[in-house]
């Protein structure tokens, strides 16, 4: 699969791995300096693109700033977020992000694995399948939620005349977000098979066997040999999502654009700072759900167990 | 199984192939209608535009003149290649370094860089918006070319770091530690050993990076106010019929098939990498 075929396997690389006993001799301090030299320009970039700015978002969440009148800007404390956490469209925002995760999450590991199944198991076409999955991954996100659009406006699309007279599914909340969920699972259940894909294929194929000869039928197979093997595969994959769908923006702005109670809290950051252009308050949703995406990712970690995709390279 | 030795194919076997490629054309259709439909829509012409047919009864390139007519398009697609092309190779230069050290080297803070990117990896841009946008005010960034290339390669290196460093994991490194008996110093064994027998590697990393940058539209609509810097997700956005009377909805189909041209090549052209890259950072790493 990888371009590189190994010349050697890599446990000879992994055999020289204690090459310097003891000591920093001369070759390791260099080493040692070249390596931070390398990744000094990538750690730098990262930090200073996103830890100085989440620092001042915290800052300027503690304003009040608003942008028609910056000259007034003064400091309030947590007021901001005062407001922003007895507001009715913050939590009915929550409230809409939160189910549009949890359903498409739940959904794409379904279709994913079903999907990741079909494409392990190609007897032909497997090129072909493989190709046609890559679209929805690779397709930008407005211009697949452009088509789901049209497609649903009554009078221009197919899937709107197929609804009975007279219905408009995106002007109304529940079909509404229950479109988004829909553009939402087709963009990335793709790249969920794929990352179930990969845990699917370090299975063993003999142990499979053993179960099917021992008398185990498909579902039994699937449920007490594969997915128990795959679970790290899994975890992996439903964090990645869970993380991603949380952010979810695109789809909602140009699906309904948040009219109707449709709004994640991403599109309740975008409205309060470029609708209202309220600084202060925009920021405070900004440091909200940071914290939202840091408290999901931790109970993953914590709770499932869920390896950091982060934990490998100290593992070989 | 598929690898079973016999060859002869009993009912039940033939009977689970047909569903198995039931399976797989099932696949092949969900995967390709949403985009045959804005394909069908762009070929439309304003009359029949409307009609929901998801074959076009006449075939026009109208949308398609239209939008190349407009400095608002054009302007937008060169920005998008610009902006994606830059951010791309600064993303996956830096990635490199950082991979190799990472999969190579022992040095202190590894940890330090594999957390650092983790969080970023999972970082809400949405919560850079509102600090980047005012920061970029300042700076005079706002609404240029580098205004968007920063926080692209920015949240492009995780992908690039996890992906390269899995890549990185898989060549032979016997062949550095022959170039450094040879006498070259480690920095001469990553340039003319490693360096050359992992392109394949960088490669496709690069084609993951770009199609994450020419995705983006979140930072895109927020940290730009004219077309200089407008790439195209944001730009269809703020398309305008030619009259008020009008709907954009032709020059819009158009415009995203356009974009949707190079991610159509790569993946016909790269699928075999892609699924390779998408993996290897995620399940290796």
């Amino acid at each position: 699969m990888t371009p590189v075929t190994p010349a050697t396997p890599t446990a000879g690389a992994r055999a020289d791995a204690p090459r310097r006993p003891a000591g920093p001799s001369r070759g390791a301090r260099q080493e040692r300096r070249l390596g931070l030299l390398l990744c000094a320009p990538a750690v730098l970039v990262m930090l200073a693109v996103t830890a100085y700015p989440i620092g001042y978002a915290v800052y300027l969440s503690l304003q009040r700033y608003d942008l028609r009148f910056p000259a007034q800007a003064h400091w309030v404390g947590l007021a901001n977020y005062g407001a922003v956490l007895t507001s009715t469209y913050w939590w009915q925002a929550l409230g809409v992000t939160v189910l549009i995760t949890a359903v498409s999450v739940a959904v794409e590991l379904v279709l994913g694995l079903a999907l990741a199944l079909v494409m392990h198991r190609a007897v032909f076409g497997r090129g072909t399948v493989r190709t046609a999955v890559l679209v929805p991954y690779g397709i930008v996100t407005v211009v697949a939620a452009y088509s789901w659009q049209y497609a649903w406006t009554p009078g221009t699309g197919y899937l709107a005349a197929l609804l009975p007279e007279g219905s408009a599914p995106l002007t109304e909340q529940w079909p509404a977000v229950a479109l988004i969920v829909l553009a939402e699972v087709w963009k990335t259940t793709p790249f969920m098979a794929l990352l179930l894909l990969a845990g699917l294929a370090l299975v063993p194929e003999e142990t499979v066997r053993a179960a099917m000869v021992d008398g185990a039928g498909f579902g039994q197979r699937l449920r007490l040999v594969i997915l128990p093997l795959m679970k790290p595969a899994i975890l992996v994959a439903l964090l990645f999502r869970t993380l991603d769908a949380f952010r979810i923006f695109d789809n909602i702005y140009v699906l309904t654009g948040g009219s109707n109670d449709t709004g994640s809290v991403s599109i309740l950051g975008y409205d309060n700072l470029f609708t209202a252009l309220n600084l202060g308050i925009g920021s405070a949703v900004s440091v909200l759900i940071f914290g939202c995406v840091a408290l999901i990712a931790l109970v993953f970690v914590k709770l499932f167990g869920a390896a950091a995709p982060g934990a490998g390279p100290e593992r070989r | 199984m598929s690898a079973r030795p016999s060859t002869r194919l009993s009912t039940r076997q033939a009977r689970s192939l047909t569903g198995w490629g039931i399976a797989n054309l099932a696949v092949v259709l969900y995967a390709l209608f949403p985009v045959w439909w804005i394909v069908a829509l762009s070929f439309k012409d304003p009359a029949t535009l409307s009609d929901g047919d998801f074959v076009p009864r006449t075939w026009t390139w109208a949308n398609y003149r239209g939008i190349f007519r407009t400095s608002e398009f054009t302007r937008a697609l060169v920005n998008s290649i610009g902006i994606a092309v830059i951010a791309t190779t600064v993303a996956v230069v830096l990635g490199t370094m950082a991979a190799y050290a990472v999969a190579r080297l022992r040095f202190p803070g590894k940890r330090l860089l594999i957390g650092v990117s983790l969080l970023i990896a999972m970082f809400p841009p949405i919560s850079l918006v509102s600090p980047l946008f005012d920061i970029e005010r300042v700076l005079g960034l706002f609404d240029t070319w580098a205004g968007l290339i920063i926080p692209y390669m920015t949240f492009s290196l995780p992908l690039a770091i996890y992906t390269l460093s899995a890549f990185f994991r898989e060549i032979p490194w016997d062949l550095e530690k022959a170039a450094k008996v040879d006498g070259a110093t480690p920095w001469q064994a990553f340039r003319l050993v490693i360096a050359p027998l992992a392109a394949p590697g960088v490669f496709t990393t690069g084609i993951l990076v770009f199609i994450f940058c020419w995705n983006d539209f979140l930072f895109a609509i927020s940290l730009t106010s004219t077309t200089s810097a407008r790439t195209v997700p944001a730009a269809i956005a703020f398309f305008t019929g030619s009259s008020q009377f009008e709907q954009p909805t032709g020059s819009i189909a158009a415009a995203a098939v356009i974009i949707t041209i190079p991610i159509v090549v790569f993946v016909l052209l790269f699928q075999r990498r892609i699924v390779a890259g998408l993996t290897a950072g995620a399940v290796k790493g």
